[in-house]
């Protein structure tokens, strides 16, 4: 056994609890990384493999063959996200604050769904759509789609899909900000001559930023990568990026090109995640939860 | 900043603060949480600029009737008038008056000069006045230096001075104070109180002021009200409240009573008589109002008594009882003794410590006797 005095044991317990998570994220996420940057910077093809070539142009072919993709995930994942906010925010702001003894049991209710599997609650997305379903000849009898109109296979199904695929990930966040928040301070802006309305706007709205921006996030990003919502509720004309990488990395085998579309998808997030964060207000995300 | 003291905003109610109308007015206010009744037809009248104290232990619908005025609650019966209006169905941003919350609620999303133009950016003042109020107030609670501080930034007497401020700043009918020294410690809750009290009467409006501590009460408020389950036992100034309180809850609350059982014998002119257990003792008419025959009981505050051996006999004109010393305590400035009378009351005494030390005549054990001026024996009624 290693005889260690106190303060070298002290120096590093640090190093120690921090050991295993580090090596986690080496192993799975650093190399991986660094070895698809590489991969992205390759030449090559399927049958006589793929060598470092320090391709760069692979980057700007991508972009310029595949920004339609691109502008699609960006804006299927953002209308679903804004439609997530819109829907989850009333049912966060019900459960915190209105829901009392039932409180736990809609919470489970909200988690539910992830008891099944992404792919097969998707499917079932296909059956309510379904041109002979339930759902599109009551669409059709009220007169929002026309009397041959469909719902599968178009743009409003993807962004349903994704919309209600990643509701749960919008809610809980909320949820926790709003949760959180002391009822006393509404009771303050009130005594204060805010109105329930204005006192919801400067008190309620401000304090929950942190759940939305957590929210958004974890709605925005996977859902611009996805592509089994379009896949199976979309046509080609749906087809986000997420897609095209998927087949490039597993029908086509076009490696570098798979891999410089993740690259350029995670840096045009990471911006985009820098604007809105600045946005918000990055002191408002940080300290509004004291 | 002294002798400068904020003017009110209308000139109108300057000119009402001279003429008796009460600013404050709760008529048979009743508030009942299910079967719970947490104030009981409570009447009750604050003046324009009084420094207004609800004390009682907790649980007395203290708080709950100052969150009537503040229109947090809804009375389940009654009537509140804020300067002669009834507001009874207001909500509380129709009110004028302000609230200092007992945690504080200060909005950790704003920084301190932002909490304090909180109310006054949602009337419509121009920019410039707001920034000039606040800095204003600011300057007033000692706190100029903080105005960009966030509140989670602050410690426990700096908060308390920003939600001052924050109510302050509007420059309310009344302000409404929530046990609000209640969270600091004792060092600092004296200064406050000091403090308080001079921006009381500074700004000269109408505060009403929530605490269970009969010391802070009695040190910053003209009026108190001891409130006991739902009702005001009795109201008046410290010294009424103190000298001649009017039940023994009352007795008992604002510092230590002896209470002794007895029994009004005779009413006099002036004077009136009570038999006690040990012999009769004589009680001002003016302090009593119960009649010849009526179970009382006699009280007399620690401090009136004079403690003697026994043998010495009881001066001309004082009130006496017998006791065996059970404790003496030696404090310093004084000496507290606890005496067991012979109906097995325990009284207390406190004793200047004149002597440079204890007298051995009344150590433990001696028998005594505990003589008082008359005038100084009040009477309450006798609990069932």
């Amino acid at each position: 056994m290693l005889r260690l005095s106190l303060r070298t044991r002290r120096t590093l317990l640090p190093y120690l609890f921090l050991g295993p998570g580090l090596l986690w994220l080496i192993v799975f996420y650093a190399i991986p990384l660094i070895n698809q940057g590489g991969v992205s910077l390759m030449t090559g093809n399927p049958e006589q493999g793929y060598t470092l070539q320090w391709h760069f142009a692979t980057y700007t072919n991508a972009l310029s063959d595949y920004g339609t993709q691109f502008g699609r995930s960006v804006l299927f994942a953002g209308s679903a996200t804004v439609l997530d906010l819109v829907i989850a925010f009333p049912l966060a702001y019900f459960i915190a604050y209105k829901a009392g003894r039932w409180k736990n049991f809609m919470l489970l209710l909200v988690v539910l769904p992830f008891f099944t599997s992404y792919v097969l609650r998707t499917v079932a997305w296909q059956l309510i759509l379904n041109d002979n379903g339930w759902v599109v000849h009551r669409f059709q009898d009220v007169g929002l789609i026309s009397a041959n109109g469909r719902l599968l296979a178009s743009t409003k199904a993807v962004v349903a899909g994704i919309t209600y695929n990643f509701l749960p990930f919008m809610v809980l966040p909320l949820y926790v900000s709003l949760e959180k928040i002391d009822r006393r301070l509404i009771e303050a802006a009130t005594d204060l001559y805010a109105s329930r309305a204005t006192a919801f706007r400067k008190v309620t709205l401000p304090l929950a930023l942190p759940g939305i921006f957590a929210g958004s996030l974890l709605t925005f990003i996977p859902a611009c990568g996805d592509f089994i919502n379009a896949a199976l509720l979309g046509t080609p004309k749906q087809y986000m990026i997420g897609n095209v990488i998927q087949s490039k990395f597993l029908n086509i085998l076009d490696y570098p090109t798979a891999a410089a579309l993740s690259f350029i998808l995670m840096t045009a997030i990471l911006i985009g995640i820098l604007i809105y964060a600045r946005l918000l207000g990055t002191r408002n995300l940080t300290e509004a939860a004291v | 900043m002294e002798g400068t003291p904020i003017a009110t905003p209308e000139g109108e109610r300057v000119d009402a603060a001279a003429s008796s109308e009460a600013d404050i007015h709760l008529e048979g206010v009743t508030k009942r949480f299910g079967d719970a009744v947490a104030v009981d037809d409570l009447t009750l009248s604050i003046e324009r600029g009084a420094f207004y104290a609800l004390l009682g232990p907790s649980g007395c619908g203290k708080t709950t009737t100052l969150r009537m005025i503040g229109g947090f609650e809804d009375p389940s019966e009654g009537v509140v008038y804020l300067g002669g209006q009834a507001v009874t169905d207001l909500p509380p941003y129709k009110r004028d008056v302000n609230t200092v919350f007992q945690s504080y609620a200060l909005f950790p999303h704003l920084n301190v000069e932002r909490n304090v133009a909180f109310g006054l950016e949602r009337k419509k003042i121009g920019k410039d006045e707001v920034a000039r109020r606040v800095a204003e107030t600011l300057d007033m609670v000692q706190l100029g230096a903080l105005a960009k501080r966030r509140p989670g930034q602050l410690s426990g007497g700096q908060a308390q001075r920003v939600a001052l401020a924050r109510a302050l700043v509007n420059r309310p009918r009344a302000l409404l104070l929530d046990e609000p020294l209640g969270a600091l410690d004792l060092r600092l809750r004296k200064q406050l109180q000091l403090e308080l009290k001079r921006i009381q009467q500074e700004v000269g409006i109408t505060f009403v002021h929530v605490t269970h501590d009969q010391e802070e009460a009695m040190s910053m408020a003209d009026t108190i009200a001891v409130m006991n389950k739902g009702k005001i036992e009795q109201a008046g100034s410290a010294e009424e409240l103190y000298e001649r309180p009017h039940t023994a809850f009352v007795a008992n609350f604002l510092g230590v009573s002896n209470l002794v059982d007895g029994k009004v014998l005779e009413r006099g002119i002036e004077m009136a008589t009570v038999e006690t257990d040990d012999g009769t003792v004589r009680v001002p008419c003016a302090r009593m109002s119960e009649a010849a025959g009526d179970a009382v009981r006699i009280g007399v505050r620690p401090e009136k008594i004079e403690l003697v051996p026994a043998e010495q006999g009881v001066p001309d004109g004082r009130n006496a009882l017998r006791g065996r010393v059970s404790i003496a305590s030696f404090l310093g400035v004084s000496i507290q003794y606890v005496v067991i009378a012979p109906g097995g009351e325990e009284l207390t005494v406190i004793a200047p410590n004149r002597d440079g030390g204890q007298p051995s005549s009344l150590g433990v054990g001696h028998e005594v006797l505990l003589t008082w001026d008359p005038q100084h024996t009040f009477v309450v009624a006798r609990d069932a």
